[in-house]
């Protein structure tokens, strides 16, 4: 028993395990921010796509199409590599995040969520019945109270199964950030592979790693279902 | 900013080089497409037999890598396939070193990632299929061959198409990550350029226009194939 406890912790899967582990931190580091960010943003976009204001609802619509129809990682070189090489954002203060690959990377994936978030928002904003609207305006409820006691609860409730999916994708898309050398998971699984040749090795600590952070997120997605949608508990 | 005329034909622009890079792109997304389609297939059929030990590899398979970011898996495959394949090699008696070009690892790559989504759309478009169809096929007399293709097939196809449609956009935009192993398609032209002319928005920008190009197209071929198969189906 001892001997092969011994033979674990010299093994390589043991090493690599808690090299991968430090980098830990940064990815999650990377979902704090975008993933709220997204959340709130995706919800004010999709509000200005179902709003009667032409402009606003097409701008939105091409934001959406643009994005959706592009990689990622086009969209994560544009901002690292491409917003860098222009000359009046290196003199600008915005220069001050974009030489980060941190914060192009926080940028990236926040633009990149918006989009599909946003889609899917509207899905759920469109999908209420109109009684439930009509039945609020009876009572006397104004714009915003609308919005925020029967609109947005509804709408929410409906679609979080689709933004658990999001949720997850994000959670993979994080991996990308690693090409614009940002030492994250994946970043440090590649240089192990790189560097001992042992891909097997390194791919199984970054991958339990990864299906952990989705096994958790899963699990957040479903309490959330289980909160939100109390008229469909089985015992109450 | 945005050179326009790094952009021409022959040897003064890159316009040649993103036309062939374009190609290989639509190359590996329809060869992976079609790879992911056969994997997808052997798996649904793994899970709907009654098996447990082939439904848990499938389970496991779809799980794992659905779980686990795209980048790692090509990672997994670009640097561990020759491994693989040589292992494979030796037990047939081959003992040299065997050397898979990009485009392979390429395309087993994104297969492996996009079969996973193809086989939960294949899955649920199987399962949308009633039972009496079969019972009425097997009443019939129909085999298991012509059950498979005369039956179930043609329903499959029109119940997955709008899903297949979105893996398919999927695959098209995953393929941007096999720029990491080298192999040049649209990615890593354009970080090709830049590295050339020093001007990383010009080609980005390019590939971001390129990507949109495919993604729309395809996105009305799609459309058009869906109206056709479900031709008698009112909408």
């Amino acid at each position: 028993m001892i001997e092969f406890l011994n033979s674990i912790e010299n093994s390589l899967i043991y090493e690599n395990f808690f090299l991968v582990l430090s980098g830990l931190d940064n990815t999650i580091l990377l979902l704090l921010i975008s993933l709220p960010v997204g959340f709130v943003l995706a919800l004010l976009f999709a509000l200005g796509r179902v709003s009667k204001i032409a402009l606003l609802s097409r701008t939105i619509a091409s934001y959406i199409f643009v994005i959706r129809g592009t990689p990622l990682l086009v969209q994560i070189y544009l901002i690292y590599f491409g917003l860098g090489s222009v000359k009046f954002i290196r003199e600008s203060f915005l220069w001050y995040a974009l030489k980060e690959p941190f914060w192009c990377g926080v940028i990236a994936l926040t633009i990149n969520t918006v989009a599909y978030g946003a889609e899917i928002f509207r899905g759920g904003i469109q999908s209420i019945e109109k009684s439930q609207v009509e039945s609020g305006l009876s009572l006397g409820f104004g714009k915003f109270l609308l919005l925020r006691k029967i609109i947005l609860p509804i709408a929410i409730r409906k679609v979080l199964p689709s933004y658990g999916n999001e949720l997850i994708l994000m959670v993979k898309a994080t991996s990308l950030v690693s090409l614009t050398t940002y030492m994250e998971m994946t970043g440090i699984a590649r240089k192990i592979m790189a560097k001992t040749f042992a891909p097997v090795e390194a791919f199984i600590a970054a991958g339990i790693l990864y299906l952990f952070l989705n096994f958790l997120m899963v699990q957040f997605v479903k309490y959330l279902e289980w909160k939100y949608n109390p008229h469909l508990r089985l015992n109450n | 900013m945005f050179k326009f005329d790094k952009l021409v034909f022959g040897d003064a622009g890159w316009g040649d080089e993103f036309l062939i890079a374009t190609l290989m792109t639509l190359l590996v997304s329809i060869l992976s497409m079609g790879l992911g389609l056969f994997l997808a297939i052997i798996t649904v059929w793994a899970k709907i037999i009654q098996n447990r030990i082939t439904r848990f590899i499938a389970n496991f398979y779809t799980t794992v890598i659905r779980g686990v970011p795209e980048l790692l898996v090509i990672y997994l495959i670009f640097f561990g396939g020759n491994a693989v394949v040589m292992s494979i090699a030796k037990v047939f008696g081959y003992n040299k070193y065997i050397e898979l070009n990009a485009l392979t690892i390429a395309t087993i790559a994104i297969a492996v990632i996009s079969a996973t989504y193809s086989s939960e759309v294949l899955r649920a478009s199987y399962l949308a299929i009633s039972k009496g169809q079969i019972e009425a096929a097997r009443a019939l007399g129909m085999n298991k061959f012509s059950i498979f293709f005369k039956v179930i097939s043609p329903q499959v196809i029109r119940h997955a198409l709008p899903g297949i449609g979105n893996v398919w956009q999927i695959t098209l935009k995953d393929t941007s990550l096999i720029s990491v192993t080298g192999l040049v398609e649209i990615m890593r032209q354009s970080r090709i350029s830049s590295n050339v002319e020093h001007s990383p928005l010009t080609f980005l920008i390019t590939a971001a226009i390129l990507y949109l190009c495919l993604t729309t197209i395809s996105g009305r071929v799609f459309k058009t194939l869906e109206v056709n198969y479900s031709k008698g189906f009112s909408t």
